[in-house]
């Protein structure tokens, strides 16, 4: 490792100037850095001081970064700004084969990935394309198989047929999921004559000289719960996930129907967080954005795993003002039913309401044989097939309806006997 | 009253004096909100000792603590400031007859007749120099509140229609505690200078662990700290904070423990697991192979 040039602070300071190039890199870093930001900064640093690289950061830090996710990213564009400019010169052409080498012996990290490509923004070759032929790929169709491999690769939503899209849309321009408001405790007016506003009587009073002539009312302001879709990718599940992801697309972006927000998840064998994508206003650049996160798309399924993730990172974060979870699964695992079990409760316990999709509950004649759905029913307020537009439409009674099962008395029944 | 610190080190120390021990970055972002007179918003997870910072600097620089605890449906009413509805009911009725309505408008719309709550309150000048307002939770309410909380957190005023604004003639030090159940909108954040709680490291829990119960003995401090630091590596429901960890030590002694033993854990395991699954994971061998490896880690110090 090379030493440091000696530092030695010039007489016209342009540590100004140095801030402001660090806060144009942050921004190219991803982080939302705006002139107020850059304007504190400056500020920051004149009041803490400047004589240990530690406070310096610290201070920076406490100015830019305001999520825990962006940490990593500013310590990276920190360490690769400041340092001798010169020496950074000869650092960039240094970092080329680490951050764009074909051969490259780690995978950098993506944050320390981003913060050096925010920096060298145009100063760097094209990174070489790979024009080695893919060659010839097995295609295998595991909607049946249930194989617990975990097949990495991303789907094209191009592929769906024209009639599966036809019915998509019909379904979609149909369909709405019409939800109760909550009570909260704040208060409005209203003519409902409840409870009496004490505050606007008395106004209204004062311009009567303290003449009561009549009473104010107030009633509780109502509000939109959250919903949270944990929608299955599996093998079993791809044929229809995609046209449950079409329903929750519109569903989160429908405006004015309810649902303060929507959170959208996908599990096949891991967990993951679609909501960023379902903002997309087109449903096929969201869908296919989602796909590509998405990277267990129709391989093997772990439901118990997949919740226990949900439950442990993501619950405490979006089920907390009243959410209703809705879990679309077919609920065959092979994994630790006892884990599924387990973690199903968790989840009941921490949501308003949980109700559960299965498409299998299309085929009349279905009974809870499978251990895995034996392991999920107690646990669910509602049970629904979902499968076509009139299940669709029955969704909407029943989120709508606390008192609303479904066919879980019936399964429950079943399993019993 | 005591100052304000001017520098790092000195706010370090003012902390270290009442029992708080704060790492370089947490120290770095009180003194930058002290000094630039920002509001301070500390998230992390439950019982790193948010709530407790705001404690401190209260009592360290000799000023009024005000709390406003946040809830779901949280209004200006229970927030600002409320009038008294009765008070003026009466005082209507024995200026019956009195002709001068104008007079009876000016006596009723008074701040006697107001009942402060806590953001009137910290705007208010206080004996010992502007308070500290703690704003705890933020997370519980729900967005309209933050959205109100923005002018009193951006220029320290508060509205009172019938009264009008009421600046606070020196701001008041302002924390805001979030444990992320939610995530607050980037409008208030942006008032604020951020900072993310962590959890401390081994070296820093010990001290924090004698700074809060100096009874414990060295090897037993040691012992809890390590099995501590060891469970939040587990992979638990909710991992214990440093709050669990003095609370903890605290049951240990009220037990007169003297040493670690897979009993005593399993005995005490409410005190720093809070969940049934996460106490049911740990109960017997379980414990035992975590304090196992906690011992053969502490033999070589």
């Amino acid at each position: 490792m090379a030493t440091y040039a000696p530092l030695d602070i010039p007489e016209d300071g342009k540590l100004a100037h140095n801030i402001a190039h660090f806060a144009r890199a942050l921004r190219k870093a991803g982080l939302p850095v705006g002139p107020g930001r850059t304007l504190d900064a400056v500020n920051a640093v004149a009041a803490a001081g400047f004589d240990r690289r530690e406070d310096f950061y610290f201070t920076l830090q406490a100015i830019f970064v305001s999520r825990p996710e962006e940490r990593s990213l500013f310590a990276q564009v920190f360490r690769l700004f400041w340092r001798d400019p010169r020496y950074l010169d000869h650092m960039m052409s240094l970092m080329l084969p680490q951050v764009h080498g074909v051969q490259e012996d780690r995978i950098a990290q993506a944050a320390e990935k981003r913060a050096a490509e925010a920096l060298l923004d145009g100063q760097l070759p094209p990174a070489p394309k790979s024009d080695t032929p893919e060659g010839e790929q097995i295609e295998i169709d595991a909607s049946s198989t249930m194989s617990s491999e975990e097949r990495l690769k991303t789907l094209d939503f191009e592929q769906m047929s024209a009639g599966e899209i036809a019915d998509a849309k019909r379904m979609l321009a149909k369909l709405s999921l019409p939800v109760q408001p909550l009570k909260t405790r704040r208060s409005q007016a209203s003519t409902l004559t409840t409870r009496i506003d004490a505050r606007r009587t008395l106004r209204e009073a004062m311009r009567h000289g303290g003449e009561l002539t009549t009473l104010k009312y107030k009633a509780p302001v109502t509000r939109w719960p959250n919903l949270v879709v944990l929608c299955d990718i599996s093998g079993s599940m791809a044929d229809y996930s995609r046209m449950v992801l079409h329903f929750v697309h519109a569903v989160a972006n429908r405006k004015g129907q309810g649902w303060a927000r929507v959170h959208a998840f996908t599990f096949g064998t891991r967990l993951t967080n679609i909501t960023r994508h379902l903002r997309a206003r087109d449903v096929d650049a969201a869908l296919k954005a989602a796909g590509s996160e998405a990277q267990d798309w129709s391989g093997g399924t772990r439901i118990g795993q997949s919740l226990h993730t949900f439950n442990r990172d993501w619950s405490r974060r979006v089920l907390g003002q009243g959410a209703v979870v809705l879990l679309i699964t077919d609920g065959l695992d092979r994994d630790d039913t006892a884990l599924l079990r387990h973690e199903t409760e968790r989840l009941h316990l921490s949501c308003r309401r949980l109700i559960w999709l299965n498409p299998l509950l299309r085929w009349t004649g279905f009974a809870p044989k499978a251990a895995g759905i034996r392991a999920i029913l107690p646990n669910v307020d509602s049970f629904r097939a979902g499968h076509s537009i009139a299940s669709l439409e029955a969704l909407g009674r029943a989120i709508s309806e606390p008192s609303d099962h479904g066919e879980r008395d019936r399964l429950m029944a079943a399993i019993r006997t | 009253m005591t100052p304000i610190p001017q520098s790092i080190d000195a706010v370090e120390t003012l902390l270290a004096s009442q029992g708080y021990v704060a790492s370089r970055a947490l120290a770095t972002v009180v003194f930058l909100s002290l000094k630039l007179g920002r509001p301070l918003f500390l998230e992390g997870e439950a019982g790193t000792g948010k709530t407790e910072i705001a404690k401190t600097l209260a009592t360290a620089l000799g000023r009024r603590l005000i709390r406003l605890q946040c809830y779901e449906g949280l209004d200006a009413a229970s927030a600002v400031a409320e009038w008294n509805f009765a008070a003026q009911m009466i005082a209507i009725r024995t200026a019956e007859g009195a002709t001068d309505r104008d007079a009876l408008q000016a006596e009723l719309f008074t701040e006697d007749y107001l009942i402060e709550r806590p953001l009137l309150a910290a705007m208010r000048p206080q004996p010992g120099g502007a308070p500290v307002l703690l704003i705890d939770e933020l997370d519980r309410t729900d967005e309209p509140f933050e959205a109100f909380l923005l002018e009193a957190l951006s220029d320290f005023q508060v509205t009172i229609p019938e009264l009008g604004t009421i600046k606070a003639p020196e701001p008041p030090i302002v924390i805001l505690t979030s444990n992320r159940t939610r995530e607050v909108h980037d409008a208030l954040k942006r008032r604020c200078l951020y900072h993310w709680v962590d959890y401390p490291t081994f070296d820093r829990e010990l001290d924090i662990l004698h700074a809060r119960a100096p009874e414990a003995q060295a090897q037993l401090s040691r012992e809890i700290v390590a099995f501590v630091q060891k469970l939040r590596r587990e992979d638990l429901f909710k991992r214990p904070g440093v709050a669990e960890t003095i609370d903890w030590a605290k049951c240990l002694l009220a037990l007169d423990v003297i040493a670690l033993s897979p009993e005593v854990i399993s005995d005490t395991l409410g005190a720093i697991l809070k969940y049934q699954d996460d106490i049911q994971k740990l109960q017997g061998s379980e414990a035992k192979r975590l304090l196992d490896e906690v011992k053969r880690e502490l033999v070589p110090a």
